[in-house]
């Protein structure tokens, strides 16, 4: 119980800095809206064809918004020492990591929100036929960003080129992650439910989180203490 | 000249007579393929090639957790070594598929699941030694170059199952599946795989005494900034 408490309080300050600044949060709002505006120039954004490709403008705009709460994930701590401070403080570091992927995972799911109903008017899409599956296939892929990009965070918070560091290294490791979630979300925004060979897609994106859950919950102690 | 340079020699010269005598049976024993004709002959580099590349890859997994537990930097060594050689076996893969593509699909590159895969995956171990760049102290350098290895490790299998589930053109594989190979090719398919380890024992080997010797002068030279 302690352990579920210290990751909600982790989770708990890192969204109130944030709410209080909003740095990470205006940037990467911002910065998605941005993105999608400009998939507008790259092809006829009103075309039937956008349908087809629906689900993948949605995931790199979201991947490349995610990048920047990341990024600042720990960053914020190096200020004043606190990530030595957050080290040598009783909480254990699963539980420092998990109470920080719960908070941008928070996040990152509150900027998706905002974006999907402005995706669907600026391209005509209508995107909430299926939106229980939607928000599943929304969810667990949001997870499996997260949880590997607050690892690689942590792992690049005392790099020099901190910034370019983590989407270099972040998103190959995504790769499959963001490919079943833009097959599923294509397919869902298309009209369809996820049926037959998709479910194969769901579960790749569910081993996914749980495989790198495990591995970063394992890792941590390594990344941060050594 | 020590026992290391003797052995490492030893490989090499070894490596160069397999290679050497495989070349000629491939250029004048072997008949030409009978739908590719001669240019099929790439694979018996192109395949051992990426058996190398996932072998030393593996190895760089293993070292990496060994690392962890042991926190010895040879093993640290090793990682890196073997890493640098496996992306570069991992590139004469990729390049070789690339020159076999343009004269049997005409095109350089297809979006096929193996090569997208290989790419992912080439990517993802290139990603490892810029990571290494950026760190100069050196127990922070192994130590978080180590995970970095378990990471993309376990990445590997999702990048090849996921990217497997699309459209797939490349030739089916020969060796396991249902393909049919010849066994005169199938024997030099794997004969060739010998001189080729051989070439990325001698190289990891060199490239381990390197890095040791690195790691000795960065030390030397922080002790004589010290004073």
């Amino acid at each position: 119980m302690t352990f579920i408490r210290q990751i909600l309080t982790v989770a708990a300050k890192d969204l109130r800095s944030e709410i209080r600044t909003k740095e990470a949060i205006n940037a990467s709002l911002s910065f998605a809206l941005v993105i999608l505006l400009l998939f507008s120039f790259a092809f006829d954004p009103t075309s039937e064809t956008t349908r087809e490709i629906a689900g993948g403008l949605l995931w790199l705009a979201f991947a490349f918004a995610g990048v920047l709460i990341l990024n600042r994930s720990f960053a914020r701590e190096l200020q004043n020492d606190c990530l030595d401070m957050l080290n040598a403080s009783p909480v254990p570091a699963p539980a420092l990591f998990l109470g920080k992927a719960l908070a941008n995972y928070v996040l990152l799911v509150g900027i998706e929100a905002v974006c999907l109903p402005v995706f669907g008017v600026f391209y005509n899409v209508t995107w909430y036929t299926h939106l229980g599956q939607l928000v599943l296939v929304l969810l667990l892929a949001t997870w499996g960003i997260t949880v590997v990009g607050t690892v690689f965070s942590a792992l690049t918070v005392n790099l020099r080129l901190r910034e370019i560091m983590l989407p270099m290294l972040m998103y190959p490791v995504l790769i499959p992650c963001l490919m079943a979630a833009m097959r599923l979300s294509t397919v869902l925004i298309d009209g369809q439910p996820i049926t037959g060979d998709d479910l194969a897609w769901l579960r790749l994106l569910i081993g996914f989180d749980i495989i790198f859950t495990s591995l970063a919950v394992v890792l941590i102690d390594t990344v941060l203490i050594g | 000249m020590g026992l290391r340079d003797k052995i490492m020699i030893g490989l090499g010269a070894l490596a160069a007579v397999l290679l050497t005598r495989n070349i000629w049976v491939m250029l004048t024993g072997l008949p030409d393929e009978a739908f590719q004709g001669a240019i099929f002959r790439i694979i018996f580099f192109h395949v051992p090639a990426a058996f190398t590349c996932f072998l030393c890859f593996f190895l760089a997994l293993v070292a990496g957790v060994v690392y962890l537990v042991r926190k010895n930097l040879q093993w640290d060594a090793f990682a890196v070594s073997v890493t640098e050689v496996g992306l570069a076996f991992g590139a004469i893969n990729l390049i070789s598929g690339m020159i076999w593509a343009r004269i049997i699909w005409g095109i350089w590159w297809t979006w096929d699941w193996r090569l997208t895969s290989m790419l992912v995956c080439w990517l993802l171990y290139a990603g490892y030694l810029v990571l290494r760049r950026a760190i100069e102290e050196t127990t922070e350098r192994a130590r978080l170059g180590a995970v970095m290895l378990i990471l993309n490790f376990s990445v590997v299998p999702f990048v090849f199952f996921s990217i497997k589930w699309f459209r797939t053109q490349h030739p089916q594989p020969v060796l396991f599946g249902d393909g049919k190979m010849d066994e005169i090719y199938r024997t030099m398919l794997y004969g060739n795989w010998v001189p080729l380890l051989l070439i990325a024992a001698v190289l990891v080997m060199l490239r381990m005494r390197q890095e040791n010797q690195q790691r000795e002068i960065d030390a030397l030279r922080r002790a004589a900034h010290s004073f």
